[in-house]
């Protein structure tokens, strides 16, 4: 059972803080529609979560005989308890940098996805099969970024160089195992790369070798920047307890 | 005393939720999206089970809502409305009606079944656009794609290049 949740949680923290941090775009994208596209896939995190949140808070009140809401796991645990990928809450940087996390996390997304589609364990496989759906959007339109400021001007090419830079060390935690992961990760990386590979290919980029992988975010040892993230996310239900809207 | 509920019953049900408006499309009814999956009848009570079309979509909450209204407002004592994830919900769900009516309010309905859409077909569909779609208002199918995503989770934008008119596309899903 704690296994179960234990991997709930990790798939609701990681959605709702990728989808936290790309919502600081909304008002200030690069143009109207692109504004509007990340606030989108901004709006089908949050949703994802919440699906997880609500399951895991089902599974946690059943077991410990207490009532928690998705509103408890969400607002008022701290950043030691939170599973989420370290690379949900670095800052979002520049446009090619938030471009080139979401490609990074949508394609590991879909992977995960498809393999917790066929778990036995039907609610998860249920909200899998609903999320691969709005995940398919998120790759396309992240994959056309990467590949129009690659492919772009030199200005371009040299921002989204940084990200990739900036952003490869972090991705090497989406396949080191945790204890309580139901998912075999570290099978998914082969076919995560050529996903990768793909697409850095019409982009003109190429995949750093040999870099230091951080990790630690899975078992809640996360960077400086989750407590920020969580204290502005968590501010009105820790300082107003139960408030409502 | 058991009260038996009729057929009767369920249709008259149906007929209430057919007033039941998306909030955010409010001339498609909960029906004509295809979200009520079953009603059921035990005694007193009445469930209405639903399907949430996208995750995050904020209309669910308020669709729920009002079905549950709209049922008390009607008689009905107990009313209870749940949720189902699966089968995952999908625009092939929506009626013809549903269709020609959303053409009418100026957004293009989804032009095709989802059925045969794949997976590994991603990268080769990048840059793709779904085929002609036709302008709710002029008709002419040389139209274009300005945004994959709209103003609700459920559209997209593009324009008409005959009439130069942006207008909304309820894509396939």
């Amino acid at each position: 059972m704690s296994q179960t949740i234990n991997q709930t949680l990790q798939l609701a923290d990681t959605c709702l803080i990728l989808g936290q941090r790309n919502s600081e775009w909304c008002a200030h994208g690069p143009i109207l529609e692109q504004d509007i596209a990340i606030t989108n896939i901004t709006l089908d995190l949050i949703g994802q979560a919440r699906n997880f949140y609500q399951y895991a808070a089902t599974l946690i009140s059943k077991n410990e005989n207490k009532n928690i809401t998705e509103d408890t796991l969400a607002y008022l645990r701290t950043e030691r308890e939170f599973k989420n990928f370290l690379i949900c809450e670095l800052p979002n940087g520049d446009w090619a940098n938030t471009v080139l996390r979401q490609f990074f996390f949508s394609c590991f997304q879909l992977l995960l996805f498809e393999e917790l589609e066929k778990n036995s364990d039907t609610q998860l496989a249920a909200i899998a099969t609903k999320s691969l759906k709005e995940i398919k959007y998120h790759i396309k339109w992240s994959s056309e970024w990467v590949i129009r400021l690659g492919d772009g001007t030199e200005e371009s090419n040299n921002r989204i160089n940084n990200a990739v830079q900036q952003l490869w060390p972090y991705t090497g935690e989406f396949f080191m195992p945790a204890d309580y992961e139901i998912i075999s990760v570290s099978s998914l990386k082969e076919k995560w790369l050529q996903s990768i590979k793909d697409v850095f290919d019409e982009a003109t980029l190429t995949i750093p070798q040999n870099i230091f992988m951080q990790s630690g975010g899975k078992d809640g040892v996360h960077t400086e920047h989750l407590g920020y993230v969580l204290s502005e996310l968590q501010y009105l239900q820790r300082v107003y307890p139960g408030a409502e809207w | 005393m058991v009260k038996y509920i009729s057929l009767n019953q369920i249709e008259k049900i149906y007929s209430l939720l057919e007033q039941v408006s998306d909030p955010e499309i409010p001339v498609l009814s909960v029906l004509d999206l295809g979200m009520v999956r079953d009603v059921i009848c035990k005694e007193e009570e009445v469930e209405v089970i639903i399907t949430p079309t996208y995750s995050g979509c904020p209309a669910t909450d308020a669709i729920a809502f009002d079905i549950k209204l709209k049922l008390l407002e009607n008689g009905y004592s107990k009313v209870k409305v749940t949720y189902t994830l699966t089968p995952a919900w999908t625009t092939d769900w929506m009626t013809q009606k549903g269709k020609i009516k959303l053409k009418e309010y100026g957004i293009a309905p989804p032009k095709n079944k989802t059925a045969n859409q794949n997976n590994s077909r991603i990268h080769k569909m990048l840059f793709e656009e779904e085929d002609s779609i036709e302008c709710p208002r002029c008709q002419s199918t040389n139209t274009v794609l300005l945004s994959q995503f709209g103003s609700t989770a459920c559209k997209a934008l593009h324009q008409c290049l005959e009439c130069k008119e942006p207008f909304d596309y309820f894509k396939c899903h």
